[in-house]
């Protein structure tokens, strides 16, 4: 078997690109340091000097606000430089290829690059061209993963629920368009979940899903029996191609996360989606707002799941051989 | 060699106190750096009667070695469960060697906030600074080679050891 390019020979994270090929235990560390990360908000002055004198660039060829904010903070919190590239607006309109324009970042000294591309594998590919010391973090690619949106759901439902083994996790919608679903079904497995349940019709779900170790339902009803956490999907319009869904108010009807399709799930059950929030379609704005819903503190858990994997990565850097 | 923990926290304890009146620090709060720190904060805490929580402080993010040998995974959260503005603080550590945990540790507090003082507290105090920190109170003083490491473990009971390294 070819060695996993995202850790180096020590077995520590080089690279982060997508939660298939690690081990349980790397997995938990990011989860252990994201907690010790977390305690840096109760700081006046609200930052470590870990990364101080590192750059680290947001590569992003494809939009995002959230996702880009939350790692720009999380590298402002290591005290790294950050500078935040927009490639639609910058040199493919030139011409210049990803590899020319990586080569010029490499050449400004960057330590990190943060990507996010609309074709899946970017990031692997970026990650097999760069030099040695540089590391690169998957911040989306494509339908193939988003490696540290389903870290920051597994811290969140540690934080609340405190272990895996016992769960029954459903992930409702639109598996086959999301990234976040795959690493979220790889990470709850290698964490070693009870059993993790996809709800969704089948115009939404991957071909063979089921390889991923998970129970496929079609009936939203039947699948959030007794669950212990809900994750609802945003329905993606923009990677929709052809009429896959008759419409949003059917969705909604039939896939639609209400209090009243809820009563099923275990009365403590936890509520969760990466974002944006599409409110009305896949998910009721009294449930998306209501009691049981941990949507924003996903959102607060992202700066110290990003600063985590940001530092481990970093922290792998080989000795220069005569340091 | 077998060194008396219990008699060394007492003379701590004892020493601490006159170095707080002598400065007029009322009320001050107690930090144990992660984990032996901890364990001697933790009898020093009781010994001195403090009223306040007890902090505690994980200093891996702020070592000067992470772009040499990276993070420990064990780290822990620090967590300082008090305003240190304005206190008076006794910074507690088991061991003072180099002086860069007592460095990083100083940078870490004063990340929370600006206590008016800071004692260093150290169960011994084994020689070989490399920074300008010294200890104002030390439960004994030895000299060291690079050869030689102090370990201290417990928490209960708490016993210190000198061992030789390769």
């Amino acid at each position: 078997m070819p060695r996993n390019i995202q850790l180096d020979e020590q077995g520590r994270l080089r690279h982060f690109l997508s939660i298939e090929g690690l081990k349980r235990s790397v997995l938990v560390d990011i989860l252990d340091l994201a907690e010790s990360f977390s305690g840096v908000t109760e700081q006046t002055i609200k930052k470590v000097p870990l990364l101080r004198g590192k750059t680290i660039v947001n590569l992003f060829f494809e939009a995002s606000t959230r996702t880009r904010v939350t790692f720009e903070l999380a590298a402002k919190r290591l005290s790294a430089d950050v500078l935040n590239v927009n490639i639609n607006a910058s040199s493919t309109v030139k011409g210049e290829t990803l590899l020319d324009t990586l080569q010029n970042l490499e050449a400004m000294h960057c330590d990190m690059f943060v990507v996010r591309h609309a074709d899946s594998g970017a990031a692997q590919f970026i990650a097999e061209h760069v030099l040695p010391h540089v590391h690169v973090i998957n911040a989306g690619d494509g339908r193939h993963a988003h490696p540290t949106q389903a870290m920051l759901d597994m811290f969140t439902i540690r934080r609340v629920k405190g272990e895996f083994a016992p769960l029954t996790v459903a992930i409702v919608g639109d598996v086959l368009h999301s990234r976040v679903a795959r690493s979220q079904i790889n990470a709850l497995t290698t964490l070693g979940v009870n059993e993790v349940r996809v709800i969704a019709p089948k115009t939404l779900l991957p071909k063979e899903v089921e390889t991923l170790g998970v129970h496929v339902y079609h009936d939203l009803r039947q699948g959030l029996r007794d669950v212990d956490v809900v994750i609802a999907l945003r329905l993606q319009h923009e990677r929709m191609q052809g009429a896959m869904l008759p419409s949003e108010h059917e969705y909604f009807q039939l896939y639609g996360i209400t209090q009243e399709k809820l009563a099923l799930a275990k009365p403590d059950v936890t509520i969760m989606h990466p974002g944006p929030i599409n409110r009305g379609v896949e998910i009721a704005s009294e449930v998306a707002d209501g009691p049981r819903s941990v949507i924003l503190q996903q959102v607060t858990h992202g700066i110290a799941v990003r600063m985590a994997v940001m530092a481990m990565a970093m922290g792998s850097t080989p000795l220069e051989k005569n340091a | 060699m077998t060194y008396d923990v219990e008699e060394m926290l007492n003379t701590m304890t004892a020493e601490l106190r006159k170095q707080l009146d002598a400065r007029g620090a009322v009320d001050p709060l107690m930090i144990g750096i992660h984990s032996g720190g901890v364990w001697v904060a933790e009898r020093l805490h009781q010994l001195l009667q403090l009223q306040g929580p007890l902090g505690k402080l994980d200093i891996s993010f702020y070592r000067d070695d992470f772009t040499r040998i990276g993070l420990n995974p064990a780290v822990r959260p620090s967590h300082l469960p008090f305003t240190v503005d304005g206190r008076h603080i006794i910074l507690v550590d088991d061991v003072l060697y180099t002086g860069r945990t007592i460095r990083a540790a100083l940078n870490e507090i004063f990340d929370y906030g600006r206590p008016d003082s800071v004692i260093l507290a150290v169960l011994v105090d084994r020689g070989g600074r490399e920074l300008p920190i010294q200890a104002d109170v030390a439960g004994a003083s030895m000299s060291l080679s690079a050869h030689e490491q102090v370990k201290l473990s417990g928490p209960t009971p708490l016993a210190l050891s000198v061992k030789q390294t390769p």
